[in-house]
């Protein structure tokens, strides 16, 4: 900022030039001086301000080069990407940070074509932006709407259409027409019928029934078909017992759908802490299991506290509480998690007494 | 007919092309008679501003999705049979899964370049949801919706539910833990369907939850049907914007009847190019960099497991926070079930919301019984009002999302699920609310400084002591340039009601519709910052003291 003898600042600098309306005297107050017919019309395109390339030919030169040397890059690395997919084995892996152990090989893939597609990119903007024109060019906007006079025309041309098809005079033939083309396409939904059977009344039984033996899901072999059953002694108050039914066992590739219902946890309670008489007669010994499906939208529960016996479902924080009766105490879902009666059988196995006296899982429109 | 010269190469008039592009263009006039579109078009002009390349972004990534995609269903086997694992990656060895997640571990770790093809593709993915979201935005903010430009808002609009759809159905087909998770929760929003719910679950799964089906029909859905509509979608579009050409901002030179811009061929064919391979180039990196969706460490689905903590792609979190603060509503009545505590959050509520995003354009215009050619756009402090709904809009979506992470954020700054859960469900409604009313005031702020500005000039920051002793601050005059950009808007009324009745060409009889159309220009206009007026601005230049 420079400023006259009298110390006041250069207006100049601040924006006052010979076009500004306003000049401020020795007082620090404005004059009049002649004022724009319309101060808010449209003053035109601004002129082009050139850039150093468009004045500087070394400048421009030198833009050339680092294009020129960006496109050489992307080159380089695009043989790179090639090398490296055959040069870098599969299963190296390299340690950097902060990101840790990754692939070698998608590392340098990545890395490789990255650069390559960068910097052809940033070559093209860059020679755009410095080399090519940056003279603002106007082209006229036409009004999208066709005039008064085309618009009737098109429109007469429409009616000459549809009078010469006579719909309008013949009414029977709109009419079935009109029937015709409403009902073709209900073969379109008609034809995905099978898409899936009914649903019948699969989604209230599981696989659970009465005597059916519960596996202990960790000591499922990895190809889930052996597995042990669970005795009452296995389980201590506070653990967390996740059981399947012995049938899964031998489900094949229908385990997925199986499971999906009649997955179970057992826990033990202290049977003082059941709340009702029911839930402590379909227990054994205070050992009590119910469903593992949430009955909001079907996650498999998970979180328990083993303090306050409240089971939280991980998708939505549904939360049950085992001592009573599987109760939602908060979050969205609306039902308590079904029961599952059991009992011991002859070898001292913990089975069920029978299958859920409910659908499990999410509500549905028929559930009641 | 005199027989002048044989009809032979060249432009009909005898001279031959001489240039190799001369020739090539004389091959394709010949076949095509493209000469006039090609002179109108080569050199078109469009205007530069860094909004207007978020819609790019949406096309390039979907490029990037287009190629990676190919390269990955050549290696995916869309299928739920059954198989034992025992590829290279040791530790799912011997593990039973479906083909599906077997061929993607076998994408990520037996064929090279798989993994990166993986990780460019999701990453593409959200890369694209996220640029059609935020474009969305801007179109919104800056009024560009309005008319002539409606019907493309619509287009946009679906590709935009497309989008949805097709990540879903994309992140659906590894058959992993966390996705077959989203499809379990899936299967109970269609469940909670009144009447029809079960039947349509039915349908899509095959029969019962998972059952063999859903994956190889969602292969379908995701490279072919889907991605055609969006192809043809994106068509459309490019060829209104083209048609239509791109809006503007205001500015000198810049009005309602021109373009003002660079030439296509080659400004923008150099930079749109450009920015293709920026977008792809950094999404690579992204790849190469940062593992996304690690499916081997989720395992394979099975209905019966599932890890704390786990969120879905970014786009579905608002879904997931809907269902999570939702109250559990379920009614029973003569043998049915309707179970409002999903229906509501997970079908309902985004209904209304893309409802309203969709029609949003079509309101506008009724209210403000405006039916001009827009092609200047808005600054979204001009219309305050709209903004204000965009960010209570925003403010709605935000809550939601933020909410699905309601596990993470408790666990991470040790608060309680449920009084976060609790704030949420205030927030939702009084957050958009309070969004709406703070964002108008800003709008009507921002407005009253730039009318001080075109008045009295901007801030120098020299502050001058006059001979009395007096202090004040030199306020330079903006540019005429400046000044025209400020005032250049327009400065909505509300209507009365017998403008509202005239406006719909429509006279009395439609006295209701008209009186509520009224109310809400009322709202909408009701409080207004003037433009400084040609004397208001003479008066403050003449009286000089600022």
């Amino acid at each position: 900022m420079t400023a006259d003898e009298n110390g006041h600042p250069n207006l100049t600098e601040l924006g006052y030039d010979e076009r500004s309306p306003v000049a401020v005297d020795e007082h620090g107050h404005g004059h009049e001086v002649e004022l724009p017919e319309d101060p808010f019309a449209d003053p035109g395109l601004e002129p082009h301000r050139p850039r150093a390339t468009d004045i500087d030919e070394k400048v421009a030169q030198k833009a050339e080069r680092q294009v020129a040397a960006l496109f050489a890059l992307s080159a380089l690395a695009t043989i790179g990407f090639m090398v490296a997919y055959t040069e870098v084995p599969r299963t190296a892996v390299v340690n950097f940070f902060p990101i840790g152990a990754v692939s070698a090989s998608n590392f340098a893939l990545g890395m490789l074509l990255g650069i390559a597609l960068f910097s052809l990119g940033a070559g093209a903007v860059y020679w755009a932006r410095t080399l090519m024109t940056d003279v603002e060019l106007t082209q006229e906007r036409h009004l999208l709407e066709s005039g008064s006079e085309a618009k009737a025309q098109a429109v007469a041309e429409f009616e000459k259409g549809v009078a010469d098809s006579g719909i309008k005079r013949r009414p029977l033939i709109r009419r079935t027409l009109l029937g015709a083309l409403a009902v073709l396409p209900l073969p379109a939904l008609w034809v995905l019928r099978d898409l899936g059977p009914l649903p019948g009344d699969s989604l209230r039984h599981t696989a659970w029934k009465a005597g059916e033996l519960i596996i202990n899901d960790n000591t499922v072999s990895i190809d889930g078909s052996t597995g042990q059953g669970v005795k009452p002694e296995d389980i201590t108050i506070g653990t967390l017992v996740q059981g399947r039914p012995k049938a899964a066992l031998t489900a094949g590739d229908q385990y997925n759908d199986l499971m999906a219902k009649s997955a179970i946890l057992l826990v033990r309670l202290d049977p003082a802490d059941i709340k009702s008489q029911q839930q402590r007669d379909w227990g054994y010994q205070g050992i009590v299991a119910f469903s593992k499906i949430c009955t909001h939208v079907g996650c498999p529960v998970a979180l328990y506290e083993q303090q306050t016996h409240h089971m939280l479902c991980p998708c939505h924080q549904s939360t049950f509480d085992l001592s009573d009766g599987g109760k939602v105490i908060f979050g969205p879902a609306a039902r308590s998690l079904p029961q599952l009666p059991i009992t011991v059988d002859a070898d001292g196995y913990l089975v069920a007494k029978s299958d859920f006296d409910q659908p499990v899982g999410p509500s549905f429109w028929e559930r009641g | 007919m005199t027989a002048t010269t044989p009809h032979a190469a060249g432009f009909g008039d005898g001279t031959a092309p001489s240039t190799p592009a001369g020739k090539a263009a004389d091959y394709l006039d010949q076949r095509l008679g493209i000469a006039g579109a090609a002179k109108k078009n080569l050199r078109k002009i469009f205007p530069d501003h860094w909004s207007f390349m978020l819609g790019e972004i949406a096309l390039y990534s979907f490029i990037v999705l287009l190629l990676s995609g190919v390269f990955l269903t050549l290696f995916f086997t869309p299928s739920m049979n059954e198989v034992t694992y025992n590829g290279s990656y040791t530790p799912l060895d011997g593990i039973k899964m479906s083909e599906a997640y077997a061929s993607t571990v076998n994408i990520s770790f037996d064929v090279r370049g798989g993994l990166l093809m993986r990780q460019i593709h999701h990453w593409a993915a959200l890369v694209f949801v996220m640029a059609i979201t935020v474009h969305m935005l801007r179109i919104f903010f800056t009024g560009a919706f309005r008319k002539p430009r409606e019907l493309n808002w619509l287009i946009g609009f679906g590709l935009f539910v497309m989008a949805l759809l097709e990540g879903f159905a994309g992140y659906s087909l590894p058959d992993d833990l966390l996705s077959g998770t989203g499809l379990r929760i899936a299967e109970g929003v269609v469940l909670s369907i009144p009447i029809i719910g079960t039947y349509v679950s039915f349908f899509l799964f095959g029969g019962e939850f998972p059952g063999h089906d859903l994956v190889p029909r969602l292969f379908t859905i995701h490279i072919l049907l889907v991605p055609g509509l969006i192809l043809a979608l994106i068509t459309v579009h490019l060829i209104l914007v083209f048609y239509q050409k791109h809006t503007q901002w205001a500015g000198p030179g810049r009005t309602n009847e021109n373009v003002v811009g660079l030439p296509l061929l080659p400004v923008y064919i150099a930079k749109a190019g450009g920015f293709f391979f920026l977008v792809f180039g950094i999404i690579s990196l992204l790849a190469g960099l940062v593992s996304i969706n690690p499916i081997w460490t989720y395992g394979p689905y099975v209905p019966n497991e599932m890890t704390a903590g786990s969120q879905p792609d970014w786009y579905i979190g608002f879904l997931e926070g809907s269902l999570r603060m939702m109250p559990n509503v379920e009614f029973n009545f003569i043998g049915h079930t309707l179970s409002l505590n999903v229906l509501i959050p997970a079908l309902i509520v985004p209904g209304i919301l893309f409802t309203g995003l969709a029609v949003y354009p079509f309101i506008e215009a009724w209210v403000t019984g405006d039916r001009r050619e827009h092609h200047i756009l808005d600054r979204p402090r001009n219309v305050p009002t709209r903004t204000g709904i965009g960010v209570a809009g925003c403010t709605f979506y935000g809550v939601l999302w933020v909410v699905g992470g309601n596990d993470l954020i408790a666990t991470h700054f040790h608060l309680s699920l449920e009084s976060i859960t609790w704030a949420g469900r205030v927030v939702v409604f009084v957050g958009p609310a309070f969004a709406f009313w703070i964002t108008r005031r800003i709008c009507y702020g921002l407005q009253r400084a730039d009318r001080e500005k075109v008045l009295h000039g901007r801030e120098a920051g020299v502050i001058v002591r006059s001979p009395e002793g007096e202090f004040s601050e030199v306020h330079a005059p903006i540019s005429d340039g400046d000044r025209y950009r400020l005032t250049a808007h327009d400065v909505h009324r509300p209507l009365s009601i017998a403008q509202a009745a005239d406006a719909n060409g429509i006279p009395a009889p439609r006295l209701r519709r008209a009186k509520l159309r009224a109310r809400f220009t009322r709202w909408y206009f009701g409080t207004r910052v003037e433009k400084p007026s040609t004397e208001e601005y003479r008066e403050s230049i003449t009286s000089g003291h600022h």
